[in-house]
């Protein structure tokens, strides 16, 4: 399986998602987003970072880029697009997920370890993840999720919530809400579940004696799905 | 020309930052402050003498880059 990982100006997450997928079996090639074109690979991630120093707004600049009409294109023919972080916010601003990532509530660049809920199995992401919760890391100052109402009612009803914040027993709750996003929202799908935006990132846990191996479970998971 | 544009969040949406300094003015006794919104605004100088193109060339790029319709408006000065 093939996959593609963009970098941007300001990317920095970019390697550690290099060294993730070929761990669990990926032939990846970086790409940089004055490209034209995309080479033939069976997932595009876009990785974490500070594109373009987050001027404007997070994604805003990186969402313009060349090389993302042809991410447009081989999203829009179904192909697999992930972005982490950053990669969540660029696909946000090119209208390719609904809603946009904000300030954090509270103002502060939050660092640490959370656990999510998956909400929803029915996809290459998370088909053949046995467990419910994951512990993933955040690293994010703008990742307070929000849309209108009527996008959130269309989320829910199409069932494009990927993944919650919540404790380790899965309690969606406020109290384990790092952000203030809506409805503990950490990750959605577009409707056709092949376009996944995540603030985690699963490319941090995947060595027991760095982090922990809930990451693991992610890529292993996606290169079965392939 | 010069086309000026302020981009404000739309009424609703959540932001810290002008609430941060909402805060702020009221300890240092701007008491009466009852509610600050942050905003942003740009000069952008267009080569094009006629102003109804320019605004309506600003009112594009307003649309496609600088403001985000989902949590913000703008405006053309």
């Amino acid at each position: 399986m093939k996959s593609s990982v963009i970098i941007f100006p300001g990317s920095n997450c970019d390697r550690d998602m290099d060294v993730a997928l070929k761990k669990f079996g990926f032939e990846n090639q970086m790409v940089w987003h004055n490209d034209a074109k995309i080479p033939k690979c069976d997932l595009i991630v876009l990785p974490g970072g500070f594109s373009y120093g987050d001027y404007l707004r997070c994604g805003s600049i990186a969402g313009k880029s060349r090389i993302i009409k042809s991410v447009i294109d081989f999203a829009n023919s179904g192909g697999l697009v992930l972005g982490i972080c950053n990669g969540f916010q660029i696909l946000t601003e090119t209208g390719l997920l609904p809603g946009i990532l904000q300030q954090n509530k509270y103002l502060n660049f939050i660092c640490k370890n959370v656990f999510v809920k998956i909400k929803n199995k029915e996809n290459k992401y998370f088909k053949k993840i046995d467990k419910d919760v994951l512990e993933l890391h955040i690293a994010h100052n703008e990742g307070n999720y929000f849309c209108s109402n009527d996008e959130l009612k269309s989320i829910e009803d199409n069932g494009q919530i990927a993944v919650t914040y919540c404790d380790h027993k899965g309690n969606e709750d406020e109290k384990n809400n790092p952000n203030g996003a809506l409805k503990n929202i950490a990750g959605i799908f577009n409707k056709d579940k092949n376009i996944l935006g995540m603030m985690p990132h699963p490319e941090r846990m995947i060595d027991p004696f760095l982090s922990g191996e809930d990451g693991s479970l992610f890529f292993n998971n996606l290169i079965e799905s392939l | 020309m010069r086309v000026k544009v302020i981009v404000t969040l739309k009424n609703g949406v959540l932001d810290p930052q002008g609430k941060a300094i909402q805060q702020t003015l009221n300890g240092m006794t701007f008491d009466n402050v009852s509610e600050v919104r942050q905003g942003k605004y740009f000069d952008i100088d267009v080569n094009e003498s006629d102003e109804n193109k320019a605004k309506s060339q600003v009112e594009e790029m307003c649309k496609k880059l600088l403001a985000n319709l989902v949590i913000e408006d703008y405006k053309i000065l």
